[in-house]
């Protein structure tokens, strides 16, 4: 049986019909077409569909979307403008942070999360904070370099970023 | 995968969650902050009729500090004590214990009382509560009742918890400022459950010591025995044999190989205590 919820997504509210079971990530890919949050593993493992809610990281799989009713929803498409997330995909481009792609969101949000709480970053600190976002094409070295390049340039010109 | 459908309620009260989940007509769970429920209903390995949403409870989401204690709302998230968003009364334990479970994006979300009502024995607020003599405050059908920790868990899975009871809060007693924690955990990657996990608190100045082995095959294990012999100065090979010997004894069927890795780290955990 449908219910409607209300969601916030991107700083704008719309109306879903939606079943209990249904998770936020699959509004969020098939019926509001927001495609970049990726469904890998959905049990909370593999960070693809990582957005945030309330300004907080968080997997899109392991929320129900009734559940998600009043919640600041934000997912990579709605970072667009966001100066610390063009610092990161900056770097990622420069760095060769990324091959096939599909892990590339997740990794965004979550190193944008860890870069905003805690600055310039040594490389074991990312490899740890990262853990949680599996990249199948096995190209971490790049990943924690693009990471890595992103930090210090924010922790070193915040005020060029912003 | 896709969960199976169920029915959504999001409870009001906690009185209108406990009326919820003691229905006898349908197998009705707790949603808390469903880091550990959402990944079991979309594999399908729990059954569920019904839902109910603790999430907007907020009086589960308060703390009170007081003078012995502090009692954490059960819906407070591991990041939340990582943050360190709530005060501590544990020199340190309970924000590094968060910050170590799971990953950053599950610690926004997963919560000390879901963590705790769930008892899978690998996680670490069930070794974590038992080690600090903690008490679980319960509300259901018949009113109120405080369990403490270590009688709470029962085993995998199985906690002291009556049919539509829920977990309100933890209680932990502030932890003497002479007292020291030590922390060992070994897991196969960073942020996966743990393999063998141990906690040790060692007052020398009270002479007072606990040690507690988690991630067992089920409750965690308070090895008193050891704990009176670090407290009596025994370390490396002597201090290694008490537990093996108290481990042994527990009446746990452990394989040679786990006893010795559970041995290995109540060893390490008691070596981590920085004095």
């Amino acid at each position: 049986m449908k219910t409607s919820v209300t969601l916030t997504i991107n700083g704008e509210t719309s109306e879903h019909s939606v079943e209990p079971r249904t998770s936020l990530a699959d509004v969020l890919r098939e019926s509001m077409r927001l495609t970049a949050t990726h469904l890998g593993c959905e049990q909370g493992v593999c960070g693809a569909c990582t957005i945030l809610v309330d300004g907080q990281p968080a997997r899109a799989c392991l929320i129900l979307a009734v559940a998600a009713e009043g919640l600041d929803i934000r997912t990579l498409e709605g970072m667009a403008d966001d100066a610390l997330m063009r610092t990161i995909k900056d770097s990622f481009h420069e760095k060769h942070g990324l091959q096939c792609g599909f892990c590339t969101p997740g990794m965004l949000i979550s190193s944008w999360d860890l870069i905003k709480r805690r600055g310039a970053l040594p490389e074991r600190d990312i490899r740890v904070a990262m853990s949680g976002n599996l990249c199948r094409c096995t190209g971490y070295q790049n990943i924690v370099r693009s990471i890595k390049a992103a930090s210090e340039t924010w922790a070193a010109h915040p005020e060029v970023c912003r | 995968m896709k969960p199976a459908p169920f029915t959504y309620h999001r409870a009001s009260s906690i009185e209108d969650a406990v009326a919820q989940l003691s229905s006898e007509e349908t197998l009705a769970r707790p949603l808390a902050g469903g880091q550990s429920l959402l990944p079991m209903l979309n594999l399908r390995v729990a059954p569920v009729d019904r839902l109910i949403d603790l999430g907007r409870l907020a009086e589960l989401k308060e703390t009170q500090a007081e003078t012995a204690c502090v009692r954490y709302g059960a819906l407070l998230t591991h990041a939340a004590f990582e943050d360190r968003c709530v005060p501590d009364g544990s020199n340190g334990l309970m924000p590094f214990v968060a910050s170590q479970i799971a990953f950053r994006a599950v610690r926004t979300r997963g919560t000390i009382g879901g963590a705790i009502a769930l008892a899978d024995p690998a996680a670490d607020w069930v070794t974590t509560v038992v080690a600090m003599e903690a008490s679980i405050e319960i509300a259901g059908p018949s009113g109120k009742r405080s369990v403490p920790a270590a009688e709470f868990v029962l085993g995998p899975y199985m906690v002291a918890l009556e049919p539509g009871e829920i977990i309100t809060a933890v209680v932990v007693p502030r932890r003497s400022s002479s007292e020291r924690w030590g922390h060992y955990k070994v897991a196969r990657k960073i942020g996966e459950y743990a393999e063998s996990m141990a906690i040790a608190l060692v007052d020398r100045d009270a002479r007072n010591a606990r040690l507690v082995a988690g991630a067992t095959d089920g409750a965690p294990l308070v090895l008193e025995n050891a704990a009176r012999a670090v407290l009596n100065g025994k370390t490396g090979a002597a201090l290694a044999s008490v537990i093996r010997e108290e481990l042994s004894a527990s009446g746990r069927d452990f394989p040679a190989t786990k006893l010795h890795l559970h041995c290995t780290v109540c060893q390490r955990a008691v070596e981590a205590i920085h004095s």
